[in-house]
């Protein structure tokens, strides 16, 4: 008996000390890729400076240099953002593999990439050909607004699709995202091959995603949208552990099985909407953060959903950080890195799987 | 007896077939009852109607007088635990947080550590608590069926907290199991009918489910044939009807049960 107790004080106390370092390592490590990212690119500015302005800024004080204006009006929204945009598909991609019970699930699945992809190339190349002529050049809104009331629409047409007397088939949903997928594809196909060079040029920049045009303006305009989803994600963690038994068990578990899914959907359909008008497509952080997590510390929801957050933002702003000084003063698209580093570490997850991985 | 949970005219169908048709039923507290029948006789829909997870497409399930439909899913968890045939997992949880999925929104006034005791208790019941940290995945099946039971005993220890009747629903509950847990799981089962609960098993084993239940319920192409103690339906004209078999139930040869059973006599 009195080994028993033992061993059950041991799990106890290991969970939550394991669980509260690696929180805490988490956030260190955000901490740090941001200073970093903050004092690095085209001109460098050394951490005791940026320290100082960010601390001047932060207390009121306005005694701004060159390397003032650069880290507080270039740098610092980018950087935001991309901790913004970083959580935000993490831990929707977290979210979205306990709702698909599919460790392979992407944020992507619902529809709202495709929507707001479809969204905006119709208002990159028709905006552009048809509305432009009429009123004149589309204001630069248009573009963010438009996709992330595609995503939004899309989302909810599936869900709809999806759901019959009261219930929503998840199983469906997938399959009419990947038939709806499909169909944006061929449309955006369509509107690549109508378009003209510089419409395909932006086209081809939004597909790949970018933090490039970040601005006070458009990170404030996001931020509530994500900074509420990702509040509201963890109330969802009980439910989404009693998920990956099953519907049935999670019914038998007391979880309202309906709501979990319908606010799930919508959580992540705004965070990821929000993110795909502010960055465009940047694809990978949503599976591969959570993968990793779960190696590492397990798949218990609770701290699934907000250590997802916390190494998505780490993850996005390292490799924005990356995609903005490689080439600078030119600028690598962030969609191509996130996959030219998640796609051989996905491969490399499934390959050192000995069992194979269960769909 | 009063009947805790009272099934009326039950009907069931699913893609134009029938699986339940017009079944009457009715459970009391501290009864054990196994359904019995051939493959596709609807043993489990109709376990599914009897726990909340099935609406019925006619009839109607009552607790304690209240249309089970119209209890919300968490009081519900609170006054019965279900145990699946099988549940897969597809995330590395471990055993104990599997069995603590059992404690999590379930109960009053339990704290965290109280919870986490209730969850270790059960482990313990269910004999699986030196796996407690090992991950669910790489567990046996019916390693994975015993996890399975002590998180059903969880949720019942945490949900007596605010219901004090109960009932367990197993489906298929020893499937996978050795000889050894078979019976302790059976036994335990028997343990919780006998403080109260209403039990309540679909099983396979004729032998096992004559010797252990209070009750046995026949169902065949989803109708009730007859309810009763073991040695009224298992006659040999059921055995023959229903089954296909022609079988002297009075030569059943002695099941492992029976032996087991007669040693607690004889040490008692």
């Amino acid at each position: 008996m009195t080994s028993v107790a033992l061993q059950q004080g041991r799990v106890r106390t290991g969970f939550r000390e394991s669980r509260a370092l690696l929180l805490t390592l988490l956030a260190a490590l955000v901490l740090l890729v941001s200073l970093v990212a903050l004092g690095l690119g085209a001109t460098g500015v050394p951490l005791s400076r940026t320290l100082s302005i960010v601390t001047d800024a932060v207390m009121g004080r306005t005694a701004l240099g060159g390397d003032g204006l650069i880290i507080l009006q270039v740098r610092l929204p980018r950087l935001l953002l991309g901790l913004l945009i970083g959580a935000a598909l993490a831990a929707s991609g977290a979210l979205m593999q306990g709702l698909f019970r599919n460790p392979l699930a992407d944020p992507g699945l619902i529809g709202v990439s495709a929507g707001a992809a479809l969204a905006a190339a119709t208002t990159i190349v028709l905006g552009d050909a048809l509305l432009a002529p009429l009123i004149g050049p589309l204001p630069f809104t248009a573009l963010p607004v438009g996709a992330f009331t595609g995503g939004l629409l899309t989302t909810l047409a599936l869900y709809v699709v999806a759901t019959r007397s009261g219930r929503t088939s998840i199983a469906t949903m997938l399959l009419a995202g990947v038939a709806f997928g499909a169909l944006s594809g061929a449309v955006m196909g369509l509107f690549s091959y109508v378009s003209d060079d510089r419409q395909l040029r932006d086209l081809s920049f939004w597909s790949l995603g970018s933090l490039s045009g970040a601005t006070w303006t458009k990170t404030m305009t996001v931020a509530p949208f994500i900074l509420l989803t990702l509040l509201a994600m963890p109330f969802l963690a009980r439910g989404l552990n009693a998920l990956a038994l099953g519907e049935a068990e999670a019914f038998h578990l007391g979880v309202p099985v309906q709501r979990v899914k319908a606010l799930a959907i919508l959580l992540v359909a705004v965070a990821v909407g929000a993110s795909v008008a502010a960055s465009g497509m940047i694809g990978f952080v949503g599976i591969v953060v959570p993968h990793v997590l779960r190696l590492m510390a397990g798949a218990d929801h609770r701290m699934l959903l907000p250590a997802s957050a916390l190494l998505g933002a780490a993850l996005l702003v390292t490799a924005d950080t990356v995609a903005r000084t490689m080439v600078a003063p030119a600028e690598l698209p962030i969609g191509i890195l996130t996959a030219a580093i998640g796609a051989p570490f996905f491969l490399w997850l499934l390959l050192r799987r000995p069992g194979g991985m269960a769909l | 007896m009063s009947a805790l949970l009272e099934a009326t005219d039950l009907a069931y169908h699913s893609g134009g077939r029938v699986l339940v048709d017009g079944v009457d039923l009715a459970f009391a507290g501290g009864s054990f009852t196994i359904i019995i029948g051939p493959n596709g006789a609807g043993k489990s829909t109709l376990l599914r109607l009897l726990c909340g997870e099935l609406a019925p497409a006619r009839g109607a399930v009552r607790w304690n007088g209240e249309t089970l439909h119209a209890i919300p899913a968490w009081r519900l968890a609170h006054r019965r635990a279900v145990m699946p045939q099988a549940s897969d997992l597809n995330f590395p949880f471990t055993v104990f947080e599997v069995a603590s999925l059992g404690t999590e929104g379930i109960g009053r006034g339990l704290s965290r550590s109280d919870r986490q005791r209730l969850a270790f208790e059960a482990l313990e019941q269910a004999d699986v608590a030196h796996l407690a940290p090992r991950n669910y995945q790489t567990l046996s099946g019916g390693e994975r069926q015993r996890v399975h039971f002590a998180r059903v005993l969880a949720q019942l220890a945490a949900g007596r907290t605010l219901e004090s009747q109960q009932a367990l629903f197993l489906d298929e509950p020893i499937a996978s199991l050795d000889l050894k847990h078979q019976l302790a799981l059976l036994n335990t089962a028997r343990g919780l009918a006998r403080q109260g609960l209403a039990v309540i098993a679909v099983l396979h084993d004729l032998q096992l489910a004559s010797g252990l239940a209070d009750e046995l319920v026949l169902l065949h192409r989803g109708s009730l044939v007859t309810r009763g103690t073991p040695d009224a339906v298992l006659t040999p004209a059921t055995l023959a009807n229903v089954f296909g078999i022609a079988l002297n139930a009075d030569a059943l040869p002695a099941s492992p049960w029976s032996l087991v059973r007669a040693q607690e006599h004889s040490a008692a």
